[in-house]
């Protein structure tokens, strides 16, 4: 029972590498000969161990953890009345609710400078922090920004923070590929796309500001459908942001893309912002197979064209639809060395592979070395949803989300289905 | 609440496995059976059904008609699926992007007017949908489709 679970899951890591992650490409396969072990229900790399912290604690969205080991939870929708759960951990490996606060739903949460900021489909508010990093006065946060766009599609507006008092705001477009008609088959793209006005793109503000709206922030990057997970890379001092890629080629244009070419194409990327940048959505979207950025089909595109326009390359790409919602860069001492400054990214799993089957519903390891992706991705942890059948029919168990680092360098996985928080450390 | 919606999905999966079996039991032998659970529906009419769902609703609703947590409600267990088939017909010739409620839950995508299919290919899915999933309900036919199209 056991083994024929972990051949599935080294089956299912081998076959979507092959299908169109990097490992080709570098001559090298992504199939280790490491060992993996199963834990709480997870497969992960030998010598790792993960245990379930929390349960059923509501839609976990993203998270991040105090020094003293609080644990602060964005919940998606609230639940009796609270949006932010705290946990605290227990001497048996088991957390508890401390309490919670913050009547919204929503996506992002953040600690910074004696803050913490949370943010809910429209505004981003912030809770002032006493010297044990816990929130003084949970009734009244501050207001710093509001009035982003929601309508409903991407509406999550995730957050991060720089060292320089800026704050990273994602504003998702609220369509698939900015056509006239959202999602419709064969109807075209809208000349000058006016979403990317408001939407489509990552917007700095101030940290301290109070009441900001857009005209007080700068559109700090554009051409972006939705960032769901991003991060502040230390190291470089640079924002890195995973983008959800375009839906649906084949069922808009039928004729120009196979429901094999839909379910692969386009690329999730991550991509390093600097300010200014363009990454092209909705006028291209990048191709891993070919390696080329790729004019969209509602854009005069057929599926070979090179895009016209001076957008980014991304700094690493990963098969098409797998959702990725969580992105952390390790900066721990617990893990092995390698995993020291690279990058988690937590994905959420896909649905627009149908009727192919679905993937991802892991979290996976991108070596860095020198700032910059090197070498493979990973399947890192494996099987949330809970077994090859669950996964390939796209009804997982949990959707991982959120991704945090501990105080001891272990790592937070939350999961915004069963309301499952993940803690996975190094055991050796 | 977990518990019956657990047991829903079996039952939907379940379902799906037995009209399938059907299906392919009507296509080689008599056809005869695959009308059993659903007196007077042709096993042609849930062929063509299943094809275009296949084609045309799969992406977004799933292949075990449970869509997708959040984003795109199940048809499996839906009130919209097996209730009014005016309502049911102009979703599908209109499309929708209102927030509706699926049983409790709210979906965040847009689901797009599929008025490119044939009055009969929307009738013939609407019948399969309503009577696959662990759904039954009575068949659409073309002319209660010919009759809304254009109208919101
Ligand atoms: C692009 C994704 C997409 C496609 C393709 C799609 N739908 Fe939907 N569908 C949705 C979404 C999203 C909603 C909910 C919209 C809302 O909340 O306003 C929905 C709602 C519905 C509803 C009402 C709610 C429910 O769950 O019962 C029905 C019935 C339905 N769709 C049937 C179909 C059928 C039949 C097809 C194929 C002919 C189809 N859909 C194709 C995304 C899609």
């Amino acid at each position: 029972m056991l083994s024929a679970a972990v051949v599935a899951g080294l089956l299912s890591f081998k076959c979507i590498d092959h299908k169109n992650g990097p490992a080709e490409e570098n001559g090298q396969t992504a199939q280790k000969t490491e060992a993996t072990v199963e834990s709480a229900g997870l497969k992960l790399p030998a010598g790792f161990q993960a245990t379930i912290i929390a349960d059923n604690i509501g839609r976990a969205r993203h998270i991040a953890v105090t020094p003293q080991g609080d644990i602060y939870v964005k919940l998606g929708r609230a639940k009796d009345g609270k949006g932010i759960v705290v946990l605290h951990e227990g001497a048996d490996g088991k957390a508890t609710v401390k309490s919670g606060f913050g009547n919204f739903g929503g996506t992002g949460i953040y600690i910074k400078n004696g803050y913490l900021y949370a943010s809910s489909d429209e505004n981003v508010y912030r809770y002032k922090l006493n010297d044990k990093n816990e929130v003084i006065n949970p009734d009244q946060p501050e207001l710093i920004v509001e009035g982003l766009i929601n309508r409903r599609q991407h509406e999550s507006k995730s957050i991060v923070l720089d060292n320089d008092g800026n704050l990273y705001v994602n504003v998702g477009a609220y369509s698939n590929s900015c056509q006239e008609k959202d999602r419709q088959r064969g109807s075209l793209g809208r000349k000058g796309c006016p979403i990317l006005d408001s939407a489509g793109g990552i917007w700095q503000f101030k940290a301290d500001k109070q009441k900001q709206h857009y005209g007080d922030g700068v559109r700090y990057a554009t051409g972006l459908r939705n960032v769901v997970g991003l991060d502040w890379n230390q190291q470089l001092n640079q924002l890195f942001v995973m983008q959800h890629g375009r839906d649906q080629l084949h069922d808009i244009f039928p004729d120009l893309y196979t429901v094999k070419q839909s379910a692969e194409l386009p690329a999730e990327c991550m991509y390093a912002l600097k300010k200014g940048d363009n990454a092209g959505w909705p006028y291209m979207y990048y191709d891993q197979i070919q390696h080329k950025k790729i004019m969209a089909p509602e854009y005069g595109g057929d599926g070979k064209k090179e895009a016209e326009g001076n957008f980014i390359d991304p700094a690493a790409a990963y098969p098409g639809h797998m959702a990725p919602n969580g992105l952390l860069f390790y900066t721990g001492n617990q893990f092995p060395e390698k995993y020291k400054n690279g990058a988690f990214i937590a994905f959420h799993g896909s649905w627009n592979r149908a009727p192919e089957p679905q993937a991802g519903y892991f979290v996976v390891f991108q070596p860095f070395k020198n700032g910059k992706p090197s070498g493979e991705w990973e399947v890192f942890a494996d099987n949330f949803s809970g077994s090859q059948a669950n996964t390939a029919s796209g009804a997982a168990t949990h959707r991982p989300c959120g991704l945090a680092q501990g105080p001891d360098g272990s790592i937070y996985v939350t999961d915004d289905s069963k309301g499952t928080v993940f803690k996975i450390s190094y055991k050796k | 609440m977990r518990a019956i919606f657990k047991t829903a999905i079996i039952a939907a999966a379940v379902s799906t496995t037995l009209t399938a079996a059907a299906q392919h039991k009507s296509k080689t032998k008599s056809g005869s059976k695959a009308a059993k659970s659903s007196a007077l529906i042709s096993a042609a009419t849930l062929a063509n059904g299943q094809k275009v769902y296949g084609q045309s609703c799969i992406t977004c609703h799933m292949v075990t008609g449970l869509g997708v947590p959040n984003m795109n409600p199940p048809l499996a267990g839906s009130p919209f699926v097996t209730g009014d088939k005016t309502k049911l017909i102009k979703i599908v010739l209109n499309g929708l992007s209102e927030d509706v409620e699926v049983n409790g839950q709210t979906y965040s995508n847009n689901m797009p007017s599929q008025d490119y299919l044939k009055d009969q290919d929307i009738a013939d899915v609407l019948t399969y949908v309503r009577n696959n999933f662990g759904n039954k309900a009575t068949a659409v036919t073309a002319s209660e489709v010919k009759a809304l199209r254009g109208k919101k």
